[in-house]
């Protein structure tokens, strides 16, 4: 049983009906997939090809013009609750420090919106270990934007993390660092992870970070987008960088490549 | 000198310069007092009327500031109506345009058949005049906000009203402020002709009584009292701007503010 399972769906952006009368972009033509509870999978493809509109059917920003989405069950019919995002580029508020940003999911979210004030000092604190795990101890106090590009995407992951939801979507959050920070964030977000699992789904670009963090990947085609290849990832965890050196790990990356060009040239 | 002391006295420097200048023209082309009195004269009329003129200021600020708040709080509602609602923008902005391109000079004879000669029509024109740039800077905050921080909300199952207290108005408070620097002055412009026009006290009054009585330098002095009352008051919200939207200026920037309406 998957807790995730979108259906044979269409999703048509921009149509003058929101229904099929030509005028739309085509951005989904008969797309499933399906995740099951606590599976961390990725899902990769050429640009364009409705990677983030994926993630938004499931967390029911965008509707489908045709087919259904469901989570845990039910049909989604409108923005999810408790579901945490964190995207390519900081979406920290610049008027908030590091650890205000972090908790600002506990003011929106329930049970910890109606606690009451005395509850704060534990918030904090938890906001507080929370940064610690990925590094950023000392930085609770700080702007956003005295931080660095890779800290910020920390900081991105715990804001998405504190409420511990369910469900953590992720478009390309590693894809505007350097390589380096880049593979240092692929080990922190396993360990968040394997720390506390939850249903991830991290669309990128970036094959290797695709093999390395998930436990399938799902191979998207060009426009109108649709899987066309899911690929299990057999390697034990914790894995480390040295394990994306080796034959096997090469050789699962190169295969989805593989499924992303025979996706193009058809 | 100091980078930071040259700043401070640059302003003052300019102002010196543009009197003497002022000061020097008029001796030069030997212009006559009642067309062109020097700052000099202008200045020893504050100081012979300082009590009239202390007093009248006082109405002219009072009256000022009152239109000013109305202002305040009704550009903000609107602000906020017009920035997250789009059926609100595409409905209401054709109006508020062209409501803001009638010269409110001309409006302010009706609002004398409403509400009589003295304080009302006066606050009502300042009002006129300064509630536009606060909704068009607040509506322009929020309609800018990324929406990719609206989606992380979203998807909390954050309501309207959660949106708009914890990313909307926070991320529209440092075009609020800028809003509020271009409102206060606009406001004292719109007492000031409705004094003229139509007023029983104030600096317009003082004004349009020197100008029948031929004391132009007199008329001088009131326009160097309002502009003074202006840039204090500016001052005091370029300081509330500083104190509240610090995050949004970090290393100072190119020095280059969002004036939006005006």
């Amino acid at each position: 049983m998957s807790f995730i399972d979108i259906n044979d769906v269409d999703l048509i952006y921009g149509g003058q009906t929101g229904a099929g009368d030509g005028t739309g972009t085509l951005a989904l033509a008969n797309a499933s997939l399906s995740v099951a509870k606590d599976e961390f999978v990725a899902i990769v493809g050429p640009s364009g090809c409705g990677k983030s509109t994926i993630l938004k059917l499931i967390s029911g920003l965008v509707r489908t013009t045709r087919g259904v989405v469901r989570v845990g069950g039910e049909d989604v019919r409108g923005p999810l609750k408790n579901v945490g995002m964190a995207f390519q580029n900081s979406t920290l508020l610049p008027w908030r420090n590091v650890r205000d940003n972090v908790l600002l999911p506990l003011e929106i979210v329930e049970p910890y919106r109606s606690q009451p004030k005395s509850e704060a000092a534990a918030k904090r604190k938890r906001a507080d270990d929370l940064l610690a795990t990925v590094g950023l101890a000392d930085f609770g106090d700080r702007m956003p934007w005295q931080l660095s590009g890779g800290m910020q995407q920390r900081a991105q992951l715990c804001r998405a993390l504190i409420h511990e939801p369910s469900i953590l979507l992720l478009d390309e959050p590693f894809g505007a660092l350097d390589a380096f920070t880049r593979e240092e964030l692929w080990g922190v977000l396993q360990d968040l992870w394997m720390h506390r699992k939850c249903t991830v789904i991290l669309v990128t670009h970036e094959l290797r970070e695709a093999v390395y963090l998930c436990d399938t990947v799902h191979v998207v085609s060009p426009r109108p987008g649709r899987v066309i290849a899911s690929r299990e990832v057999p390697f034990a965890r914790p894995r480390t960088l040295d394990m994306t050196f080796q034959a096997d790990f090469v050789d699962l990356v190169h295969a989805c490549r593989h499924h992303i060009s025979l996706g193009t040239a058809s | 000198m100091k980078r930071s002391t040259v700043e401070t006295l640059a302003p003052w420097l300019t102002t010196l310069a543009l009197f003497a200048l002022w000061q020097l023209g008029v001796m030069v082309f030997h212009i006559e007092s009642f067309v062109l009195p020097t700052p000099i004269e202008a200045i020893q009329q504050i100081y012979i009327n300082r009590y009239p003129l202390m007093v009248h200021g006082l109405a002219t600020l009072t009256t000022t500031l009152i239109g000013f708040a109305i202002a305040v709080v009704f550009g903000l509602m609107l602000g906020i109506l017009v920035g997250s609602f789009r059926m609100v923008y595409v409905s209401i902005y054709p109006i508020l345009i062209g409501f803001n391109s009638v010269p409110k000079a001309a409006v302010i004879p009706v609002l004398v058949i409403w509400f009589g000669v003295g304080t009302v029509p006066a606050i009502c024109a300042a009002f006129l005049l300064s509630f536009f740039p606060v909704v068009v800077n607040v509506s322009t905050g929020f309609a800018t906000i990324e929406p990719e921080l609206l989606d992380v909300l979203r998807v909390l199952g954050a309501t309207r009203w959660d949106m708009i207290r914890k990313i909307g108005i926070p991320r529209s408070l440092p075009y609020f402020f800028a809003s509020l620097k271009i409102a206060i002055t606009l406001s004292f412009v719109g007492t000031v002709i409705a004094e003229i026009i139509a007023g029983n006290d104030g600096i317009g009054n003082v004004m349009l009584i020197a100008s029948s009585n031929f004391n132009v330098p007199l008329v001088f002095a009131g326009l160097l009292v309002v502009g003074v009352m202006g840039v204090g008051m500016y001052a005091i919200f370029a300081a509330l701007e500083t104190r509240f939207t610090s995050w949004s200026v970090r290393g100072g920037g190119l020095g280059v503010e969002y004036a939006g309406g005006g």
